[in-house]
């Protein structure tokens, strides 16, 4: 049998250190930091450039950022498709706290729009009982951050 | 609708829950006729994989009827018996068109997470925490499945319900840790563990042309079903001298192929299966990593070792001297199924590959609780519990 008390220990010691890693910009793109503006968020999407950027026109997610942000393609080498790359306009005052994570969001976003004409959800679905203990509320809120974190 | 439930660590509940809809155009809904625990489920039971959350639905190894499609769903339709690979694939990234689908880009709704443990996300997995996305899991009456398209197979008449629900993830992970392992004819191979998926690993290499599999496992009914059933030669470890009596049994050279299949909760009779529970308990290790140990130790020189047990964080006192001077070739991976299952389903079919048997204990939903009792405690023999909701 599992020891329980070992067993919560390594449990409550890991979804810690996911709210740790997921919560810091590991990335180092969060806003101040050094580089901020300059870092290029990058996703490869498994489609030629005249299919990613239409037009010159940027996919919807991103769209919505268009006043703020630059963006670029190139070939991805190995025949794998386009490097849709989108990187903050040093603007002043006009990407408020989150550009870098609303950046994630749209290039993740756009991805899977344009690979599978779809975004990938769970909800709602079925699930039992959520009680609000501190631990579940972590995961809650480590989850609903998550497509705006990571190191992308 | 029924469905259980993950409470706590060590808690299962079987609740009422909502019925699931189509959310996506690739979606379909799937009656589920059975679903099986798996021998990574008890880690998600025991609180090793982060990002549980209570009130998940478990459960992603299973089969049954697709009894609603999406506008978007072209090769299946309503009707269809069909066994549904455990992890997701969006049919269209790099990754899943380079038969990688476990690892594809668009069907984790939580990349996040994945990418703060490991750097990058996997794919979407059904019942297995919020790091595979969160998916409400098979056990239970109803579920949803996303690109039904891609990862549900039509199971071959004359295949019971029985054989075919582990072709959803037992049988491809143990074809893929042979196949991706470089099995070849006239291999000597090892695999460590003879649960569901070592057995199904052992088969693979044997029908790969390995001229020697050895399965290891301390637990005699399951290593009876070895020498019976699949055809391998057993090593009890209990018995102790496991390096030394691999060498012994392949001419002194180790095996050619070491495969791992037993995961983050390994139990030893070594001294540092006791140095891994102290350091578990003391959070400066999250996962127990003693058969990958030895299976490295053990592999031959120029050998390859594949890790199919499931890990989740950190290990310590990895033996990386010995991959680098052993010059060894090391894969891991989930299971890339969807390049599998329609091949494995043909052999099920010719009798190339039994299942059934790992079936040990099928019991309506409402039992599921006391079912993954006795999968985790090994009472009466249990091999799988199997749930019919």
């Amino acid at each position: 049998m599992v020891n329980k008390t070992a067993a919560g220990i390594v449990a409550g010691g890991a979804v810690a250190a996911i709210a740790a890693v997921v919560i810091r910009r590991t990335a180092g793109g969060g806003q101040g930091s050094p580089g901020h503006g300059a870092r290029w968020r990058v996703v490869t999407i498994n489609l030629e450039a005249a299919d990613v950027l239409p037009g010159g026109i940027l996919p919807p997610p991103l769209a919505e950022l268009e006043e703020l942000i630059e963006v670029r393609t190139s070939p991805a080498p190995g025949g794998r498709g386009t490097e849709l790359a989108a990187r903050a306009l040093p603007l002043p005052d006009a990407s408020g706290d989150d550009l870098p994570g609303l950046i994630r969001r749209a290039l993740r976003e756009s991805k899977q729009l344009l690979e599978t004409g779809e975004l990938p959800t769970n909800e709602p679905q079925p699930e039992g009982h959520r009680p609000k203990t501190p631990a579940g509320l972590l995961v809650d809120a480590v989850t609903r951050r998550s497509p705006e974190e990571g190191v992308l | 609708m029924k469905a259980l439930c993950w409470t706590g660590i060590n808690k299962l509940t079987v609740e009422n829950v909502d019925e699931p809809t189509i959310l996506n155009p690739s979606d379909a809904i799937v009656k589920v006729t059975l679903s099986a625990s798996c021998g990574s489920d008890l880690h998600l039971l025991g609180g090793y994989v982060p990002g549980m959350r209570a009130g998940d639905i478990l459960g992603h190894e299973f089969m049954g009827e697709i009894v609603a499609v999406g506008s978007g769903v072209q090769q299946r339709q309503v009707g269809d018996r069909v066994v549904v690979c455990s992890f997701l694939s969006c049919g269209s990234c790099w990754y899943c068109l380079n038969d990688l689908t476990s690892l594809c880009d668009n069907t984790n709704p939580h990349p996040g997470l994945g990418e703060g443990l490991f750097g990058a996300s996997t794919g979407g997995c059904f019942g297995y925490s919020q790091i595979t996305g969160g998916f409400a899991g098979s056990h239970a009456e109803y579920i949803r499945v996303p690109h039904i398209d891609t990862g549900a197979f039509l199971i071959p008449d004359g295949v019971t319900d029985e054989q075919a629900v582990f072709a959803s993830d037992a049988v491809p992970t143990g074809w893929m840790g042979a196949d991706l392992g470089g099995v070849k004819p006239g291999d000597v191979v090892a695999v460590w563990g003879a649960g569901g998926v070592g057995q199904m690993a052992a088969r693979a290499a044997m029908l790969l042309g390995a001229e020697k599999v050895i399965v290891i496992d301390r637990l005699p009914e399951r290593l009876e079903q070895v020498r019976t059933v699949i055809g391998a030669e057993t090593l009890d470890y209990s018995d102790g001298h496991v390096m030394a009596e691999l060498r012994e049994r392949t001419g002194g050279r180790g095996p050619d192929v070491a495969i791992e299949a037993v995961g983050m909760e390994a139990h030893s009779e070594r001294p540092d299966y006791l140095y891994d529970k102290v350091k578990t308990a003391l959070k400066l290790e999250t996962d127990r990593p003693t058969a990958v140990r030895e299976a490295i130790m053990a592999a031959r020189k120029g050998g390859s070792v594949f890790v199919l047990g499931v890990f989740g964080g950190f290990v310590d006192k990895f033996p990386l001297g010995a991959v680098m001077n052993k010059g060894l070739t090391l894969r891991s991976g989930q299971q890339h199924g969807h390049r599998y299952i329609p091949m494995l389903l043909e052999r099920i079919a010719a009798g190339e590959i039994e299942t059934g048997h790992l079936a040990t204990h099928v019991m309506p939903l409402a039992e599921a609780p006391r079912g993954y009792e006795m999968f985790k405690t090994k009472e009466d023999g249990c091999v799988r519990a199997v749930f019919r909701p």
